[in-house]
């Protein structure tokens, strides 16, 4: 087993959160391997920002693969950028308030769910990524829930107020992963 | 001991504190920023000093000053700081003190660019300053492998009391992996060893038995004296050369390269094997001294071609390969560049058509 996914989307929407959370989750409870490398190039606020995350029962040998398993794209050109490198029978997550998917891919799965009109429905856009994560999860089952929930749990721990608001938002996404099963 | 989820540069910083590392001094440059910010952090909790100086010449020379004093010390940087610190670096050399060094590479020549590349080879093989001299020159495929280099590293200067050299790249520096950190080395423990360096180094001596630290004499009998004792200690590590062979016994193919690049070999192979091709690795895990043994040991009536992947453009690890191979079999090139990374599918495709030959 090995499991290449790229999340991207716009700096600030949490996109590297959302790759730590899930690498540590794997590190801290799993048995398997994992990578999380991030791109680090000039950019900017408003720029975009992507990071890949490998996930193998046996060692790893490129922590950043052309050929994508599993694709989240948070933004436009985030979409633009990475959809041609999903492979055949790929996972597309795409947060469908802000991406018009224009690619005439049929060969791939493609989740998509209204991320941003969800979450500020929430109160709070910045949970945005919890919210996907939760999604990511949900509907590919990758590690159990729960270890993740640990990870957030530990990331939040000086910021108990918003425990409540991530619980909610992770929760959420959980189960509308799980609903486009 | 549990696993840890560590980016590449902070792992090597925690090694080095677990080592003893108790100065560091450095400038900022990407792709290393983890490191000095990490001890910047760090080295209050262990009673350690880190100094962010005002520039890379600077650091360097502290580092000289905190090694001549007896202390495990270190700086890093990224390619054009590295250059700027070689001034440093070579007179560690000549007054051979012990120090530690990391080079977190990236694109080059010149400014470049911040992404990972391999394109300081020779520079780190070969001359990392002016005068001839030579240093143990690790390259690291894993954040574990990071983390073990540079805790031996320390030891291996204080042996040789000379500078050593990790040659990292941006991928390793950068990506997150579990690592299983090494013991950290007790306060008795430092002191212990700062104490055995006691002879070589300047930390408190009565009158008449002063140490002196020297990057140079003005006699031209004592210095070549000095050149041949430094000769001496590079010929002894011809046989303490490291490196990872992986299914060569039956290969037409082998793949070499180092760092990254000889990682992402090591799964293209797996996936060529899985293919049916016979085909292998070698990757040097000390790319000074050389691993030439790695390659004596090669049945080259069955190989069909060596091919040297790297992140170099020119190839510039090609060169050791060359006088390890000895004209043996040809050798074929993978090369990228400009911070992009080799695909191991690009790899796989190259093994094929070299295994049809």
């Amino acid at each position: 087993m090995e499991n290449n996914l790229c999340i991207a989307g716009f700096g600030g929407q949490g996109v590297m959160t959302f790759g730590k959370l899930l690498a540590t989750a794997v590190c801290d409870n799993t048995d398997y391997n994992v990578t999380f490398f991030p791109s680090y190039g000039a950019e900017q606020r408003g720029g975009t920002a992507n990071c890949y995350l490998i996930i193998s029962d046996r060692e790893i040998g490129t922590p950043m693969s052309d050929i994508l398993d599993d694709l989240v794209v948070l933004n436009q050109p985030s979409y633009d950028k990475f959809v041609s490198k999903l492979k055949m029978g790929g996972r597309l997550f795409v947060n469908s308030s802000i991406v018009k998917p224009t690619s005439d891919r049929s060969d791939i799965q493609i989740i998509s769910v209204p991320a941003t009109d969800i979450v500020v429905g929430m109160g709070n856009i910045k949970v945005l990524n919890i919210f996907m994560l939760g999604v990511y999860i949900g509907y590919t089952e990758i590690v159990p829930s729960e270890s993740i929930w640990k990870s957030i749990m530990e990331k939040m721990a000086g910021k108990p107020s918003l425990v409540e608001l991530n619980k909610n938002a992770f929760e959420q996404g959980i189960e509308l992963g799980r609903s486009q099963k | 001991m549990a696993k840890v989820l560590m980016k590449g540069c902070e792992a090597i910083a925690e090694a080095a504190v677990r080592a003893g590392c108790r100065f560091f001094a450095g400038y900022p440059i990407t792709p290393q920023n983890e490191i000095p910010e990490y001890f910047s952090k760090r080295m209050p909790e262990v009673g350690g000093a880190f100094v962010q100086g005002e520039s890379e010449v600077a650091s360097v020379n502290m580092v000289y000053g905190a090694a001549a004093g007896g202390t495990r010390a270190m700086t890093s940087s990224s390619s054009p700081g590295i250059s700027l610190k070689s001034e440093g670096i070579s007179y560690a050399a000549a007054a051979r003190i012990p120090m530690v060094y990391v080079n977190v590479c990236r694109g080059g020549p010149g400014v470049g660019v911040i992404q990972p590349a391999q394109t300081d080879y020779l520079q780190a093989t070969k001359a990392s300053g002016n005068g001839g001299f030579r240093m143990r020159v690790f390259a690291p495929a894993t954040v574990q492998e990071a983390v073990n280099m540079t805790y031996k590293a320390f030891d291996y200067a204080d042996m040789d009391r000379n500078p050593v050299l990790i040659l990292s790249d941006g991928v390793v520096g950068t990506m997150m992996e579990p690592v299983e950190l090494p013991p950290m080395k007790s306060d008795d423990e430092i002191e212990r060893i700062k104490e055995s360096k006691k002879k070589i180094s300047c930390i408190g001596h009565p009158l008449g038995e002063r140490v002196w630290i020297k990057p140079g004499v003005w006699d031209t009998i004592m210095w070549e004296n000095i050149n041949k004792d430094a000769e001496k200690l590079y010929e002894s590590w011809a046989d303490q050369a490291e490196w990872e062979s992986f299914m060569t016994d039956d290969a037409e193919v082998i793949v070499t390269g180092y760092g990254i690049a000889g990682r992402i070999a090591r799964s293209a192979v797996e996936i060529a094997r899985g293919q049916g091709l016979k085909v292998g690795l070698i990757r040097p895990k000390t790319v000074y001294p050389f691993p030439y043994k790695a390659y004596e040991m090669i049945d080259y009536s069955k190989v069909k071609a060596i091919l040297d992947v790297e992140m170099s453009i020119p190839a510039l690890f090609l060169e050791d390969v060359k006088a390890a191979v000895k004209e043996r079999c040809p050798i074929s090139t993978y090369l990228r560049s400009g911070g992009n990374l080799v695909s191991r599918e690009e790899m796989v495709s190259r093994i094929k058509k070299l295994a049809s030959r």
